[in-house]
């Protein structure tokens, strides 16, 4: 078993090299790849010839291809990811790590709102199927999915900061977890309404399981089936949806930033994008592409923990 | 099809459209018509949505908005579907390392944030037109069309039709073309009805945070005016908003409505 173990982990950690390298490798692309010169949009088409050709140097697009690759993949290893235009003694990654922890923090209670949210609900909804309860969870699951996050922002604003005044205005001073409520709903309404569309469905699948009857029948009590028979194997593949919805919860991290006036990698990124500050908007996408990677590896991972089929396959 | 006409899903959709072709014809007063002295006012007679910034008439702003987003939103919805929808049936079909690469990457750019993505393609060009916006959604928009063709075709292509096809003698480019596609038309309208809400979504999301296309009145770029005076005049934000939610909503609703009617063993399954 031992050694089973320790050869899917080498699998897993030589695939999870391989798609690390396909990120890096996109990152560099992506710049080069697109039609116009990057140069002109960092400039603008008025500049002189000297500027312009100092901006190829900085950038190192004067050189081959390959050595630009090799320079790029240098920063990579070496950590720093190039320099900022805007701000040249610093390193990307100094900018990234500063801006990280807010970021982290919103994207942290985004889950924990769309998770407290989705699963009781799912959980719920499945085992009073077609009531209104049930009902009532897929209104909101469909709801949750179609209002626009850039909507449901100033809706919440609007709601709770301005008419109720429970909570603090955007760009308010004031921290700490009141000032966190309404951008982890923001963000968390349309991963919860998704979630809460799995679990019951996952829920609905398990609940007709033999095993779940076997238990009713030796008159487990109702709450003890759900929690302790069913969920636990509904989880998976809600799990999995969970994982894949990584890439929108930072996605609604950027929007929630801008809503709410927080700083982080969001704001970063749209500064640096305004500024064709190129190399931070390189080292954004690098860096959100390789969190992507090692998520999916702890995942796989706690596939093959729970369920020993996955790693001897 | 029958069902399809009561859905009121389907009218809003219908609504959403008539107003991208025709609106900007059946308005009087055009988006650019400024008028400083009536900036944000409620709605009233002669505005019947009120005034935004520079006392522009909502209304007409909202119908150009959904012109805009209607280009945007067919355009990607377009290229997504017959580039996603070929390349994911040719995967299907021939599997091997084609197949592979292609799930491999549609596994990368799907888990990716989207908007992220998104604005680092319209980073690299100094003033992002209509085809930037579109080419940027593109990138990414296809994978859920190339998933959705590759799974309905190895779920066909060991069909006896299929067999039958190539027991004949026919070339696989025809298997792929006459047999094939035909038969994931009906998935794939259905991916592309909820993809044109999502399209709308994005492009609003875009112009929302500065990016969308220059110079053009947009659903997003209103909401980012409404939000900015959120405090003294929510109307802006709550009424192109609104038109937002209601109409991604419409689109969503309307694709689960088609898959229902296309499939009757689907009906009531969420």
């Amino acid at each position: 078993m031992r050694a089973g173990l320790a050869r899917y982990l080498a699998f897993r950690g030589g695939r999870a090299l391989l798609t690390a390298l396909a990120v890096v490798t996109l990152a560099f692309l992506l710049i080069r790849a697109v039609p116009g010169d990057p140069v002109d949009a960092i400039l603008g088409d008025q500049a002189s010839p000297e500027d312009r050709a100092e901006v190829r140097r900085q950038l190192a697009l004067d050189r081959p291809l390959l050595a630009q690759y090799a320079g790029f993949l240098g920063d990579v290893l070496d950590g720093t990811l190039g320099r900022s235009f805007r701000a040249p003694d610093r390193s990307v990654r100094e900018l990234i790590a500063e801006s990280f922890p807010p970021t982290l923090e919103l994207a942290a209670s985004a889950l924990a709102v769309a998770w407290l949210l989705a699963i009781p609900l799912g959980v719920v909804a499945a085992a009073r199927r077609d009531t209104r309860v049930d009902r009532a969870a897929s209104v909101f699951a469909l709801t949750g999915l179609a209002l626009p996050t850039i909507w449901l922002g100033p809706l919440l604003v609007l709601t709770f900061a301005v008419k109720l005044r429970w909570l603090p205005l955007p760009g308010d001073e004031r921290e700490g977890l009141a000032a966190l409520v309404l951008p982890s709903l923001t963000v968390g309404t349309a991963l919860a309404a998704a979630l809460t569309r799995q679990t019951r469905a996952a829920m609905i699948e398990v609940l007709s399981q033999p095993y779940v009857a076997a238990a009713r029948a030796r008159g487990v009590a109702d709450g003890a089936v759900f929690f302790k028979h069913a969920l636990r194997n509904a989880l998976m593949p809600v799990l999995t949806v969970a994982a894949s919805q990584l890439g929108a919860l930072l996605s609604g991290a950027v929007i929630a930033e801008k809503v709410f006036e927080r700083p982080g990698l969001g704001s970063l990124f749209l500064e640096a994008f305004f500024a064709r500050d190129i190399p931070v908007v390189q080292g954004v996408v690098l860096v959100v592409g390789l969190i992507y990677v090692l998520v999916n590896v702890a995942l796989d991972l706690t596939y093959a923990w729970i369920d020993p089929r996955v790693r001897l396959a | 099809m029958k069902r399809l006409w009561a859905a009121p899903s389907f009218w809003g959709c219908a609504l959403f459209l008539a107003v991208a072709l025709l609106g900007p014809w059946l308005v009087s007063s055009s988006p650019d018509q400024i008028d400083l002295a009536h900036a944000y006012e409620l709605p009233s007679e002669r505005h019947l949505l009120g005034t935004a910034d520079n006392g522009v008439d909502l209304l007409s702003a909202l119908v150009h908005g959904a012109r805009l987003a209607g280009v945007i939103s067919a355009s990607v919805v377009g290229v997504c579907l017959v580039a996603g929808g070929l390349l994911g049936a040719f995967a299907g079909l021939v599997g091997g390392w084609f197949e592979h690469v292609l799930m491999a990457l549609s596994d990368l750019l799907q888990a990716f944030p989207a908007v992220l993505l998104n604005i680092a393609l319209l980073a690299l060009v100094s003033r992002p037109g209509v085809e930037h916006v579109v080419l940027s959604l593109c990138m990414n928009g296809w994978v859920l069309y190339a998933r959705l063709a590759r799974a309905e075709v190895l779920a066909l292509r060991d069909r006896e039709f299929v067999s039958a096809a190539r027991a004949l003698g026919v070339p696989e480019r025809q298997v792929l073309l006459r047999h094939l596609v035909p038969n994931l038309i009906g998935p794939l309208v259905v991916q592309a009805t909820a993809g044109f809400g999502s399209a709308i979504l994005m492009e609003s999301t875009l112009s929302f945070l500065g990016l969308g296309p220059s110079r053009a009145v947009s659903w997003g770029a209103l909401l980012d005016q409404g939000s900015a005076v959120l405090l003294r005049f929510p109307h802006v934000a709550l009424v192109s908003g609104g038109a937002m939610a209601l109409v991604v909503l419409s689109f969503n609703l309307a694709g689960d409505a088609l898959r229902d009617a296309l499939d009757p063993r689907l009906r009531g399954r969420t």
